[in-house]
């Protein structure tokens, strides 16, 4: 089972990320199981998200405590949640931001793991390029299969446009395209 | 079809491939997506003539799908916490009334404090009202036995509570196998009322009935969901046969063969407890689980069978009987009644707390061992409790006593100090 | 304007409706009614609300070609209709709980809808207890929603079948159980009550009036032309109970006919929230003409009487006569 866990502020589409990523799974032929951490729902407040992805049947309900990977929405979030509980140093670490780990803050913690394993991505600018709006989501999802391996681009798009259909589904599709190949090719 | 989708998303389609004719609601997290997507189902034309009434209370809710499911409509509404508390009296009396109404209950815990989250205190209030009450285990369940409900309601003239995990399981997206319309129609017949509001018929329903004939009523009602005992195994049967997997009946047994320690559980958190039964007889301890699905009418001898020659039995339950303990452990030691295995009650998940394996493996463990404390309340912050103890014991102050906590620890502004 | 000539109901030995143009007989006076509340029932003699369910009903069922479904709230009306194992109704009748007779009836008017049965049509009926408080927020939502449901109030100012208890629709001075004859203001108070009616027509529904055993006619023909109406209608009759009111059974008919002609309960109709027709006071009475038969407001009149709350009511019947012109003279 690999387990990923999605921080976010209310508004940012952390849920969707956590959906999509389980109908990604889906369309692979994998068992996928998403749910948010529930909570009054308003904007601006934390929001943390659930995709665990399976062979089998996920019978499991409790919250993701220990994440295969961890995908940071929000990196204001940083020094104010414990957002790296349960996470492995063997696990995948993907944050939207265009600055440094120095910056951040968190440049020790980062050595701790394989260099391969840990990536930032300016999802929030692709998003703003692509869609209009700075909804980072997709584009993350984009680097979150880049990086981990664990799903196809292909299937990423496919639910992407699957849960946003139309124009706005393309657009949002092009930014994790972007954030894939920009990841890939480095 | 196998699809990715939100549980309350599949339980709505579930309901509309069962051709509902009323459909009434008013809004309670965690069921609204529930019927916010039968809204709009019911507005794209494929359900006919279904009406769908947006009712002023939950009290309203029920009295709609009485005064419809009377006139003959296959009805539905769906609740949830205090929704379900606000219509107490009408779910009475539809049961009362022999109407085959079908409810959804997004399981939440009742205020006050008031509280959005997930456990089974509303079902449990409401379960001796007369209600059929199925628990699902998992979104699949949860669709299945709305359409199993339907078909077991019309047929016994009872209504059918079908209880999903509010949030654990309604805001969850994981895969389900939704039927198709033609399997559902083979399934479920069109509904034909037992009793119907007619002009052509006229009949008066609903007349006061005194002590002369009351208990023989109550007698027949009681009767009619111990029938539903053998029911309720048959549909879900011929559900299997229908739509080629399992799905409900009475309870179903999880490695119970040679399991010493048995777990018992409604509801999702089997799911999690199926896990944590494989990780201990890969370690050697010969545990077992069984899910409750019928909670009413209660399966006391199907649980007596595949409970007897348990050493222990351990009951986790989503609810707290204030005064008591267990409520569904004290239905389960009714169904041991007279049998030397001891019944354990771990009392869990209340208002929404996560249960996870790493707290059910060492609470498990201590009840392998006849150690754990019963009934033993999970990952209870004892250190917040004892100390709200000995203020109590000093000072008399009267109010909430989560207010009282929250002002100790200075999170709530009172007088200054 | 001019309004109709009325002939006064002296029973049917004078004028009554043998020697009324067959047109303007009433229900009740046909052959073929279809009697939908029959006789066996058990209520009180002189009851006011079986006589105006008795005329409501049969004249619902005249209008929908006898295809009507009533929903009943619990309540005087359902319990002595319904002395199980008996039934006394002739019509399809359900009865659910005390608050809920308008979702009830919203539930079989829906189902009605949805089986393609436009030919039957839906009446609800409470007394004033399970309409004008418990069963208020379903009648509001009713309204809201304009379902298609004529609801019928039978008010007799006060819940009675439980022994003659305040309700929303109690008169100001009024003895009842819960408001008894002592202390310093002796009965219910002034100052609260609600206005149903007035709060029908707040909803903007399609058909509100007020009627009184009084006139039977007229509560026929309002019920009958409700029934002409689609959407959410309200009809709120005013009936004495002999028992509740302390008054002889023999005078219920003079009572109500009191209460219209002093100006404490108006006749009016009204459609969308506009009054669109008033019963004029032929022969205006003063309240005490009312109150005095009544033992519940027996403590006005007792020495040394009370003429100031007496006058107190005055006033509310001289604000209704002003206000729906119940008094207005013909035009020149």
């Amino acid at each position: 089972m690999f387990q990923i866990r999605i921080h976010g502020r209310g508004g940012q589409g952390v849920v969707t990320a956590a959906e999509v990523l389980s109908v990604a799974a889906f369309i692979e032929g994998m068992h996928a199981q998403a749910f948010p951490s529930f909570g009054s729902e308003r904007m601006g407040a934390p929001v943390t998200a659930f995709c665990r992805i399976d062979e089998r049947e996920i019978r499991l309900r409790e919250p993701v405590n220990e994440p295969d990977a961890l995908i940071i929405q929000d990196p204001t979030l940083l020094h104010q949640v414990d957002l790296f509980s349960g996470l492995d140093t063997r696990g995948y670490l993907l944050i939207n931001t265009r600055r440094k780990y120095s910056e951040l803050g968190i440049d020790d913690f980062v050595k701790q793991f394989p260099p391969h394993h840990v990536c930032t991505s300016p999802a929030t600018e692709l998003a703003l390029k692509h869609v209009g709006r700075p909804l980072p989501n997709a584009a993350l999802i984009g680097s979150f299969a880049a990086v981990s391996y664990r799903l196809k681009l292909d299937s990423v798009l496919a639910a992407i446009r699957q849960k946003f259909p139309g124009e706005v589904g393309e657009r949002n599709a092009a930014a994790a395209a972007e954030a894939y190949d920009s990841i890939r090719t480095n | 079809m196998l699809k990715q989708v939100e549980g309350s998303h599949a339980v709505a389609e579930a309901i509309a491939l069962c051709r509902p004719e009323v459909i009434c609601a008013y809004p309670i997290t965690p069921q609204t997506h529930i019927v916010e997507r039968l809204s709009e189902i019911a507005r794209s034309g494929t359900l006919g003539n279904c009406q769908y009434v947006n009712v002023e209370s939950e009290f309203a809710a029920m009295s709609v799908a009485i005064g419809a499911s009377a006139a003959g409509a296959r009805s539905y509404t769906a609740t949830s916490s205090q929704g379900l508390l606000f219509m107490a009296e009408a779910v009475y009396n539809a049961a009362g009334l022999g109407l085959p109404i079908v409810m959804t209950v997004g399981n939440r815990a009742i205020g006050a404090p008031i509280n959005i989250w997930n456990d089974h205190s509303d079902s449990m209030a409401l379960a001796n009202a007369g209600w059929i009450q199925l628990f699902a285990e998992s979104n699949q369940e949860a669709a299945d036995l709305h359409i199993q409900a339907f078909r077991l309601a019309e047929q016994l003239s009872v209504p059918v509570m079908v209880c999903v995990d509010g949030f654990i399981l309604t805001h969850a997206y994981e895969r389900v196998d939704v039927p198709d319309q033609k399997s559902v129609d083979a399934y479920l017949p069109p509904f034909e009322p037992v009793q119907l509001l007619d002009p052509d018929e006229p009949i008066s329903i609903g007349a006061m009935v005194g002590p002369e004939a009351f208990s023989e009523v109550r007698y027949l009602a009681h009767h009619k969901q111990m029938q539903a005992i053998d029911v309720i195994p048959s549909l879900a049967d011929a559900f299997a046969e229908t739509f080629g997997r399992r799905s409900g009946g009475l309870i179903e047994e999880y490695r119970t063969d040679g399991a010493e320690t048995v777990i018992v559980a409604l509801g999702s958190v089997i799911g999690t407890i199926k896990d944590v039964v494989d990780e201990m007889r890969d370690a050697g301890v010969a545990a077992g689980a069984v899910k409750i699905v019928s909670f009413r009418p209660f399966p006391l001898a199907a649980l007596r069978a595949a409970l007897e020659r348990a050493k222990r039995v351990v009951v986790l339950e989503k609810d707290l009987a204030l005064g008591l303990g267990g409520i569904a452990a004290s239905n389960v030691r009714m169904a041991l009644r007279g049998l030397p295995v001891p019944v354990y009650t771990i009392i869990a998940g209340l208002g929404g707390r996560a249960i996870t394996k790493a707290s059910l493996h060492k609470a498990l463990a201590e009840a392998h061992g006849d150690t754990i404390e019963d009934p033993l309340f999970l990952d209870l912050d004892w250190q917040i409790v004892d100390h709200e103890l000995a203020r109590e014991r000093e000072k008399r102050r009267s109010g909430p006593v989560a207010e009282n906590i929250l002002r100790e620890l200075g999170l709530v502004g009172g007088k200054l100090r | 304007m001019t309004q109709r000539v009325r002939f006064y109901q002296t029973g049917t030995f004078t004028v009554g409706n043998r020697l009324l143009d067959e047109t303007s007989r009433t229900v009740q006076a046909t052959q073929d009614r279809s009697n939908s509340l029959t006789s066996g029932h058990r209520a009180c003699q002189g009851c006011g609300e079986a006589l105006g369910a008795r005329y409501a009903v049969d004249a619902a069922m005249r209008a929908a070609g006898n295809r009507l479904v009533a929903v009943n709230a619990t309540g005087c009306l359902e319990v002595f209709s319904t002395p199980y194992p008996e039934t006394s109704w002739q019509m399809p009748w359900l009865h659910s709980l005390f608050g809920n007779a308008p979702a009830v009836a919203s539930g079989v008017a829906a189902a009605l809808r949805a089986k393609g049965r436009n030919d039957v049509r839906v009446i609800a009926q409470g007394g004033d207890g399970g309409t004008v408080d418990i069963g208020f927020g379903c009648l509001s939502g009713m309204f809201e929603r304009n379902d298609d449901v004529l609801y019928i109030c039978y008010d007799n100012e006060a819940y009675m079948n439980t022994g003659v208890q305040r309700s929303g629709s109690t008169p100001p001075a009024a003895r009842t159980a819960t408001t008894p004859a002592l202390g310093e203001q002796p009965g219910n108070v002034f100052g609260q009550g609600k206005n149903a009616p007035l709060i029908a027509m707040a909803h903007n529904i399609p058909y509100v009036a007020t009627a009184s055993v009084a006139d039977l006619h007229d509560l026929e023909a309002k019920v009958t032309k409700a029934m002409g109406i689609p959407g959410a209608r309200y009809i709120h009759i005013h009936v004495p109970c002999p028992l509740g009111w302390g008054s002889a059974p023999a005078d219920t008919i003079k009572l109500a006919r009191a209460a219209v002609e002093s100006g404490l309960f108006p006749l009016f109709e009204a459609e969308h929230g506009e009054v669109t027709d008033v019963t004029r006071i032929r022969r205006r009475m003063p309240v005490e003409a009312y109150l005095q038969p009544q033992r519940r407001f027996a403590h006005l009149f007792r020495k040394p009487g009370d003429p100031d709350t007496v006058a107190a009511i005055q006033r509310i019947a001289d604000r209704n006569i002003e206000k729906f012109g119940l008094l207005d003279g013909e035009d020149g």
